[in-house]
């Protein structure tokens, strides 16, 4: 989009103590220009990557998969995920049980693991809706869960994060690490879809 | 020294049935409104965390307070609910949320 031409837009209140702290801790020695520019291109770039890799092996190796459902945070680290301060509880989907994730009070996420929340992620319709009408709004995400399948509601409002282990679809027997965690969307990690098979996909010879 | 044992002990265990404290402090409160009064089941101990309201006054939330999540019946929650009467909503509770 193009901005108008000489148009003055002032910085609010925030914006304006984010400028003043940077600039002060650049001036301080602090931290470098470099290294701002570095890591928020890094948090811009980082995507589901990591989550869908525990998944994916959480699915190949049980003992691993125990390990995510006793300490999601250790299990990250056991795959070599750095997590300062991630306190990582994985819930696991079943035929009995699906999981869905919210944070009601601000948009608390696993950012080390699932990159940057999407938009709706962080607006108000998702986070009052799902907690009272989890049925509909998984059906607006083209996610229909069965009534006799229980669901459970997460709000991570204080200090936990979560991530959802969904099951792994039938017709992947075989499938490799890799192959399975790009089955693995951002979506089915919060629990708003589940992982398919692409229509398109063709049956790898072995 | 860990916050474990600087914080406050633990006073409910898993299983037990508690009341979400019903008041309406100022301050940085990491209760939602939605959930207060309502009485759930200790889903598990999450550790001990500094006072959220304490370090949004910018003090030290020591002694840090013993984090439940708690598990609610949907249709406790919202009158109406429908759905699975299984159906549950869990959150993070701070011990001094709640009420014996």
């Amino acid at each position: 989009m193009k901005q108008a031409a000489g148009r003055y837009e002032p910085y609010s209140y925030f914006q304006l103590m984010e400028v003043s702290l940077r600039e002060l801790l650049v001036e301080k020695g602090i931290v470098t220009e470099d290294a701002i520019a570095g890591a928020m291109a890094a948090m811009r770039e980082r995507g589901p990557e990591r989550g869908a890799a525990m998944v994916a092996r959480a699915w190949t190796d049980p003992a691993y998969k125990a390990r995510v459902l006793e300490n999601g945070s250790r299990a990250a680290e056991a795959l070599g995920f750095e997590v300062p301060g991630l306190k990582l509880i994985v819930v696991e989907n079943t035929p009995q049980t699906h999981n869905v994730i919210v944070c009601t009070l601000c948009s608390c996420y696993p950012r080390m693991l699932l990159g940057l929340p999407p938009e709706w992620y962080k607006s108000r319709p998702y986070r009052s809706r799902v907690v009272r009408e989890p049925r509909k709004v998984l059906a607006e995400f083209g996610t229909q869960i069965p009534t006799k399948v229980r669901i459970r509601v997460h709000d991570s409002n204080a200090d936990m994060r979560y991530m959802v282990l969904p099951m792994r679809p039938a017709g992947t027997e075989g499938w490799d690490e890799a192959r399975l965690a790009g089955l693995v969307t951002r979506d089915c990690l919060i629990g708003v879809a589940v992982p398919k098979i692409p229509k398109n996909a063709k049956p790898r010879k072995s | 020294m860990t916050l474990e044992k600087l914080g406050t002990v633990p006073l409910y265990s898993i299983g037990d049935r508690v009341r979400v404290r019903d008041a309406a402090p100022l301050g940085h409160i990491r209760t939602p409104f939605y959930i207060r009064g309502h009485a759930g089941v200790v889903e598990r101990i999450c550790g001990a965390f500094p006072n959220p309201e304490e370090l949004a006054q910018q003090r030290d939330g020591l002694p840090a307070q013993p984090l439940y999540r708690v598990r609610f019946r949907q249709q406790d929650v919202w009158p109406g609910y429908r759905g699975n009467p299984a159906d549950v909503i869990e959150l993070e509770i701070f011990q001094h949320w709640i009420e014996a």
